[in-house]
């Protein structure tokens, strides 16, 4: 790393380095970020594997819908604590191709199912041949 | 431009425009938006599992095929070797490069259990009977579950490109660049076996 430096400040290139921190490419890790990051995502793994596994909820579909609500919280411990992102990251542009990126994740994937779910509950076969034949 | 440049004395133009001020991050960027144009591919696959997920053609169902056990240890290998990765760019940031170079082999290693594991299940339920072509449900598990195992196959043979580069040339800018953004991939790819395990896994086991 030493080596590159040098080369970099010498060899006469004035515009070289002229963008600020040189060595710097927008990373700023640090290993509490991701102990942090990593604990929350354990404790936020764990709960849905023992909801599930021990059937703790009365019913299936109370038991789906919180471990759906788990899983986007997990997503955005993720983003935050192992991606990096906020608002700031590439004067925000990462951030706004996310809210982008989901928005039509969220269009596409809610439609599909809506769409798909009526039609597979209309398709339902009919018990008598006669009513089907004499439907619009 | 060139005109305005030019002198009345017709000596070489001067160009003020020396081509440095290009974006400074550009890479980080265009990776990003190439990680959220994968975003909208696994959509679509979930989003076909979410209509093809309970078509199983009279087979079996994912309450008679998933094992918890095995779904919970693929979730904590991904989940470790997301933080040694972790560990590995903080230790770029300090210019270690051994440090670098065998937190990246820890990763790569947690990487290989997880795809061995998920292989040895889908053998094990071809075996059974359960391949893609026996059902809607299976055919659209295989290709979601699979699609995902296919980006971590590429991300480890990545990340082994990386260790031989970083190996050779050391921690260049050029190196950090690269490994900020398979970090970014690596990352990514946890985020989408969260919704892997908790769409696929946990709620087949709970039908």
């Amino acid at each position: 790393m030493s080596q590159s430096h040098a080369m970099s400040h010498g060899a006469g290139h004035d515009h070289h380095d002229d963008h600020g921190d040189h060595d710097d490419i927008g990373y700023h890790a640090t290993v509490k970020g991701y102990v942090v990051g990593f604990i929350l995502s354990v404790v936020l793994t764990a709960i849905p594997f023992w909801l599930v596994g021990a059937k703790v909820l009365p019913s299936a579909h109370l038991t789906a819908l919180v471990i759906l609500g788990f899983a986007a919280v997990q997503m955005v411990v993720h983003m935050i604590y192992f991606l990096h992102l906020n608002a700031k990251v590439e004067g925000g542009w990462s951030l706004l191709a996310l809210v982008f990126t989901a928005a039509l994740v969220v269009i596409m994937l809610a439609g599909s199912i809506w769409v798909m779910y009526h039609l597979n509950a209309n398709m339902m076969p009919m018990a008598d041949p006669q009513v089907m034949r004499n439907m619009p | 431009m060139t005109s305005t440049t030019m002198n009345a004395a017709g000596t070489a133009p001067v160009f003020f425009d020396n081509g440095d001020h290009h974006p400074q991050r550009g890479t980080l960027l265009g990776f990003w938006l190439y990680l959220m144009s994968d975003c909208l591919l696994f959509a679509v696959l979930f989003g076909t599992y979410a209509v093809l997920g309970h078509s199983y053609a009279a087979g079996p169902s994912g309450a008679d095929l998933f094992e918890l056990p095995v779904v919970a240890t693929n979730t904590a290998l991904l989940l470790f070797s997301s933080i040694t990765y972790g560990f590995a760019m903080i230790a770029m940031q300090h210019g270690k490069k051994q440090h670098v170079l065998a937190w990246l082999a820890v990763t790569g290693l947690l990487g290989l259990g997880f795809l061995s594991l998920e292989l040895n299940e889908f053998a094990h339920l071809i075996h059974e009977g359960a391949g893609p072509q026996r059902s809607a449900f299976l055919s659209s598990f295989f290709t979601l579950v699979g699609t995902h195992g296919l980006h971590v196959t590429f991300g480890c043979v990545w990340l082994v490109t990386l260790m031989l580069q970083v190996r050779k040339l050391g921690l260049t800018r050029e190196n950090k660049r690269r490994l900020v953004c398979l970090s970014m991939f690596w990352h990514f790819l946890d985020v989408v076996w969260i919704g892997v395990f908790t769409f696929v896994y946990l709620m087949g086991v709970l039908q």
